[in-house]
């Protein structure tokens, strides 16, 4: 198949609703939210006017989206929904039940600020909120990367060695609603990469009835915990294989994470998300006033690619790490993610932790440029939180 | 020609109804008789059974891993959502039909089974939603009265007076002061459903409610009288003798509505008090001895009368009236 890509500058929420309406799950259940809803009202739109054979689930609440995905995943079909902040808390025991049945389920969740108080727009608390309930969990940096990885997604949580839902998070409203360029493939390339669903015990094969969701108690829990983490552990040596497929068939490189100048770089800032871009157009200018400064966006959250951030950050000067949430009275999320796996290196770098953007306030690059700067002048103090863009 | 007990008992001496023995439901217990019931009758139909169970009593007893008396499909997800878990597999088998993934021939009955707590209380929102969106699912509700699963505590469906552990009859409080609430209504006014009462006392009246259930065209809803010996403090082989003087004292009206069209489908010639009712459980042993217990009493058989009388009023009001 020729690779015939049309170029068109669309929302966040369109290019997903977009990779969405190319997978054609067979059910689709969602609740609209803040700023998830474009999602589900472009994807509604695909349903109504038959563009897709996708059955639709217009449910009472995210709690029982989920629960429909997951019923209707156990039952065979291939299953998606979409989410943002407290919808996605209000699913949270279900987020749990889909990982813990192995059930291959993506759901883009498009970021945003965990009330209270209440607040619509990003920052990444409700990502945070599930980052140990057993999904894979990745982070974009724009809508190309959104469409991307929402197709690749599928492949991911339906691989056998895998079998585990995953998150595809994108930046409320920064990514959700605003507008970029997107490379859209042909609908068959897209169809042929994410292939049919090969369902594992349908509820549907009367012939060969399962019991799903038994009471596990302490004879038996501990185990299938440790089959969850196994697959876990397959998710990180099958991702490789299935982004060389997504590159030989779309021509876009994807890996746990994304060194930015990074060869010589001697300072390096860790982040997640839209903030990247941010991130690059000040690198460049430092580097233009002859800093030797990097960038390493995170692709893949969960599982965490340790080793890979072990090998790219050992020996460097100093890494600063930005988060958008917070975990009270602890370290910020990927600062302590970064951070533990730092202390397992040969040469460890200076330290710092920058918390910003809660609650979608403005990152700018005076304020990204002021860390750097921190790391430059030696001005790290390691488990010191600091803040970027906040009135003190 | 309506199912009777004679042909399905010979059909299912060697037919698997769907749930085994070798469950660890309690002797004397409700639940299994109407999961069974309502098994035997959707097999004898020709339905394949896929069933949901809400978390409860009759779910942790029945799958113990590695072990399950099921030998249909089954699927638990959590306590509040059987509802909506089911609403997701029955739209899955019409995607996939639709899409010609799945043979078409197989006649697929989609079954949720929830206790009161999962049904009256936290189950509510998504049995709402899955009788409002129409889903061609059966939800059958094993009304025991009480969250027995955790030990007997109060739930939306526990009458007054009965003591529970979070409602104890005290010597301030007379136990729970609120009605049951009526989850018969709270359905059948969801209009476009299949709504009935059922009792292990009257098993011709519960099969031909299931058989009217599963060919409605659309959700349905069967309320079962389930008593639990263990927490009502009666010996387990009374359960069908309590059931039965629960239809007989007006306690539990055997009636159905259909696309709210209202028909009492049993009618005694004479009703017995409902203190004999009350009398015959431990669970209202310490109404009993209150000051107060004949006033508790004399309200409750005040409000069962007036039910009564409201639901004849109903059947010929809504007769021949549909409301769709």
């Amino acid at each position: 198949m020729e690779r015939v890509v049309e170029k068109v500058a669309v929302t966040g929420a369109e290019a997903v609703a977009n990779a969405m309406r190319q997978i054609e799950p067979d059910v689709v259940a969602a609740y609209p939210i803040t700023p998830q809803t474009p999602i589900v009202e472009y994807f509604a739109r695909f349903v109504a006017d038959g563009v897709v054979r996708t059955e639709m689930i217009p449910v009472e609440s995210e709690h029982s989206a989920m629960s429909a995905v997951v019923g209707a995943a156990a039952a065979g079909a291939r299953a998606m929904t979409a989410t943002s902040a407290n919808g996605l808390a209000l699913m949270h025991e279900i987020v749990y039940i889909a990982a813990s049945y192995r059930l291959p389920i993506v759901m883009p969740v498009v970021n945003r600020a965990l009330s209270g108080p209440i607040n619509i727009h990003c920052d990444h608390s409700d990502a945070m909120a599930e980052r140990d309930s057993g999904w894979i969990q990745f982070f974009v940096e724009t809508n190309q990367e959104a469409y991307d990885l929402t197709i690749l997604a599928v492949r991911l949580a339906e691989h056998e060695d895998v079998r585990l839902p995953v998150m595809v998070n994108l930046d409320g409203f920064i990514l959700s609603h605003g507008v970029e360029p997107v490379e859209f493939y042909p609908d068959e390339l897209v169809k042929k990469f994410v292939g049919e669903l090969k369902p594992l015990y349908p509820l549907l094969d009367t012939e060969h009835p399962v019991t799903w969701g038994p009471l596990d108690l302490y004879d038996y829990y501990f185990e299938h915990k440790r089959q969850q983490i196994e697959a876990m552990e397959n998710a990180k040596k099958v991702f490789p294989e299935i982004a060389k497929e997504f590159e030989e068939t779309f021509g876009r490189k994807y890996w746990f994470v994304e060194p930015y100048k990074l060869d010589d770089a001697e300072h390096v800032m860790v982040a997640l998300g839209s903030t990247n871009s941010t991130i690059k157009y000040v690198v460049d200018e430092l580097r233009e006033e002859g800093h030797k400064v990097g960038a390493l966006k995170i692709w893949m959250f969960r599982p965490f690619p340790k080793e890979e951030i072990q090998e790219l950050l050992n020996g460097r000067k100093s890494v600063v790490v930005l988060d958008r949430s917070v975990s009270f009275g602890a370290e910020a999320p990927l600062y302590e993610a970064v951070k533990s796996s730092l202390y397992e290196v040969a040469a460890r770098p200076m330290l710092g932790s920058y918390v910003y953007g809660l609650g979608g306030r403005d990152i700018k690059p005076e304020h990204i440029r002021k860390a750097f700067e921190d790391a430059i002048n030696g001005n790290l103090i390691a488990d010191e939180q600091r803040y970027l863009g906040l009135r003190e | 020609m309506p199912v009777n007990i004679k042909q399905l008992a010979q059909e299912f001496d060697k037919k698997e109804i769907g749930i085994t023995q070798g469950h660890r439901l309690c002797p004397g217990c409700g639940a299994p008789i109407t999961v069974k019931f309502v098994m035997m009758v959707a097999r004898h139909l020709g339905y394949e059974p896929v069933v949901g169970l809400a978390t409860g009593c009759l779910e942790v007893s029945t799958t113990i891993y590695p072990y399950t008396a099921w030998s249909v499909p089954y699927i638990h997800n959590a306590f509040e959502n059987v509802a909506a878990t089911m609403s997701g597999v029955e739209t899955a088998y019409r995607s996939l039909k639709n899409k010609g993934k799945i043979p078409e021939d197989k006649k697929y009955a989609f079954i949720a089974f929830g206790g009161d707590g999962g049904t009256y209380d936290i189950g509510l929102q998504s049995l709402s939603g899955m009788v409002e969106r129409g889903h061609k699912v059966l939800y059958v509700l094993y009304d025991n009265e009480g969250y027995m699963n955790t030990g007997n505590q109060r739930s939306g469906s526990t009458p007054p007076g009965s003591d529970t552990t979070t409602a104890p009859v005290g010597k301030k409080l007379p136990g729970k002061v609120q009605l049951k609430k009526n989850i018969v209504e709270i359905v059948a006014a969801h209009e476009n459903v299949y709504a009935a009462t059922a009792s292990l006392s009257d098993p011709m009246d519960f099969f031909t409610k299931v058989e009217k259930a599963l060919n409605f065209d659309g959700p349905s809803f069967l309320a079962v009288f389930s008593p639990c010996v263990r927490f009502w403090r009666v010996s387990e082989d009374k359960t069908v003798e309590i059931s039965k003087l629960a239809v007989e004292t007006k306690y539990w009206p055997l009636y159905e509505v259909e696309r709210g069209v209202y028909r009492v489908t049993r009618k005694p010639r004479q009703f017995k008090p409902v203190e004999e009712f009350i009398k015959a459980q431990g669970r209202f042993r310490k109404l009993l001895s209150r000051p107060d217990a004949n006033e508790i009493i004399a309200e409750l058989q005040e409000y069962l009368d007036r039910r009564w009388e409201r639901l004849l009023a109903l059947e010929e009001a809504t007769k021949d009236k549909p409301i769709r």
